[in-house]
């Protein structure tokens, strides 16, 4: 079962105008949207998908508030989805669409999608650095940022869900679908990779109460550090609401900022996640402030040393 | 001793309208005044889910939910009461906002005394 990873995460929202302006401002490209919702892209074609509430066309929502209607995870063959169905189908309904892709449920009853990955293959550098001991990434006359420079996320990266079971979450994205756990924040859950992607984890789950069953927060990959920073940075002045960051994670060193948002959920800019594979043996750590992060910063009006000197006359 | 401190002033919130102002002096939040069945009321800036409590607008000032019918936590959707701060729905079911008193002057000038339990550390 090649699961690459999220294509699309859709939201069924109580403002589609408002959620329109946010995936906007994110730095998301919408794609045919209308004042009933639509899909916003990242620069290689996975995104979020929005509409209204209401819309008969969405999934069905969770029991609870939560906004989230269904996770649309790309594979890369059909015989991945003949796998996938063959697998789920012993004891759950799995339907198939016109288009070949299929549907069905999670053991939580999160409303599930599989499709041969919609992903475009991206090629473009990542950000590069000059370190004394080693080559240098950026040619001589080649600038590390500028005013304008692009931060575009470039990839949806991964979604977290609050679960109220933990075990439950587990068994079934690893044992029915290939995922494997790549470590654990023990008091929070497990982190997830899907067998045909490298990334850390493109999944996580915290445990909740039934009553929160949902989506915590989703991620987009960005180019780098800097990009993370300029991007936030530039999401903080049009006024959107930083929650948590920036700072860079431990457990898959990725760096982290994180907005509110009207969709019911958390907007996280991420970059330079680990990559690993089989080899790997899971670590675990007890949840808390010292494992989550190695470091944290909160942002601040731009500011610099200056003035007059110490002393003069005003 | 706390000194009040002006916030804004009473046309500066519309019927049916939140706005965010400060922070203040002495707090680490802003705060949210809201205008309900004509009657003003002022709430910390903070959900009451975490402890210390997080910003609960999406963006600057948008703090209700889309059918503007409660005060609304962007982090993860809690909806309150905007007249009674209790959360109504959502993961911290059951808690209240803290309530910030208002004192509103002649001209409609509204001031804020900080509470203790406010001030930044
Ligand atoms: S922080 Fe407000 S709902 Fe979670
Ligand atoms: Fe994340």
């Amino acid at each position: 079962m090649n699961i690459i990873g999220p294509d699309y995460l859709v939201f069924g929202v109580d403002d589609v105008a408002a959620s329109s302006e946010y995936l906007t401002a994110f730095g998301l490209k919408p794609i045919d949207v209308t004042d009933k919702g639509g899909l916003f892209e990242a620069l290689d074609g996975s995104g979020i998908i929005i509409r209204h509430k209401s819309d008969p066309s969405l999934p069905p929502p969770l029991p609870t508030s939560n906004m989230l209607r269904q996770q649309v995870y790309g594979v890369r063959a059909s015989e991945d989805l003949d796998a996938i169905e063959a697998e789920l189908s012993k004891d759950r309904r799995v339907t198939r669409l016109a288009d070949g892709s299929i549907e069905t449920k999670d053991d939580h009853g999160f409303e599930l999608k599989f499709q041969i990955s919609k992903r475009r293959e991206l090629n473009m550098p990542a950000e590069k650095i000059n370190a004394p001991g080693a080559p240098a990434q950026r040619r001589p006359n080649e600038i590390g940022v500028w005013e304008e420079m692009p931060a575009a996320p470039r990839v949806l990266s991964h979604v977290v869900l609050f679960v109220p079971d933990i075990d439950v979450a587990t068994n079934f994205y690893c044992g029915r679908l290939g995922f494997v756990i790549t470590d654990v924040l023990s008091g929070a859950g497990p982190f997830l990779r899907p067998k045909a992607n490298d990334d850390h984890h493109t999944l996580f789950f915290i445990r909740t109460p039934e009553y929160m069953k949902g989506c915590e927060h989703l991620a987009f990959h960005m180019g780098g550090p800097t990009e993370l920073m300029v991007a936030g940075t530039r999401f903080v002045k049009k006024g959107y609401q930083s929650f948590w960051g920036p700072g860079r994670h431990k457990f898959g060193s990725n760096w982290f900022w994180y907005f509110n948002s009207p969709l019911g959920c958390h907007f996280e800019y991420d970059a330079d996640m680990d990559k690993h594979d089989d080899e790997w043996i899971a670590r675990e750590a007890q949840m808390g402030p010292e494992a989550s992060q190695i470091v944290l910063f909160e942002m601040r009006e731009k500011w610099a040393p200056g003035g007059p000197p110490p002393g003069a006359k005003p | 001793m706390v000194t009040p401190q002006l916030l804004c002033r009473v046309e500066d919130v519309a019927e049916g309208e939140a706005r965010g102002f400060g922070p203040l002096e002495g707090y680490r939040r802003k705060i949210v005044i809201l205008r309900r069945n004509g009657a003003l009321h002022a709430w910390l800036d903070a959900c009451p889910h975490y402890p210390g409590g997080t910003p609960m607008a999406w963006k600057t000032n948008a703090y209700l939910n889309g059918e503007k019918t409660h005060l609304a936590c962007h982090s993860h959707g809690a909806l309150f009461d905007m007249e009674s701060g209790e959360c109504v729905l959502g993961p911290c079911l059951g808690q209240q906002l803290t309530r910030i008193a208002l004192a509103i002057s002649d001209e409609g000038e509204i001031f804020v005394a900080a509470a203790q339990e406010e001030k930044r550390a």
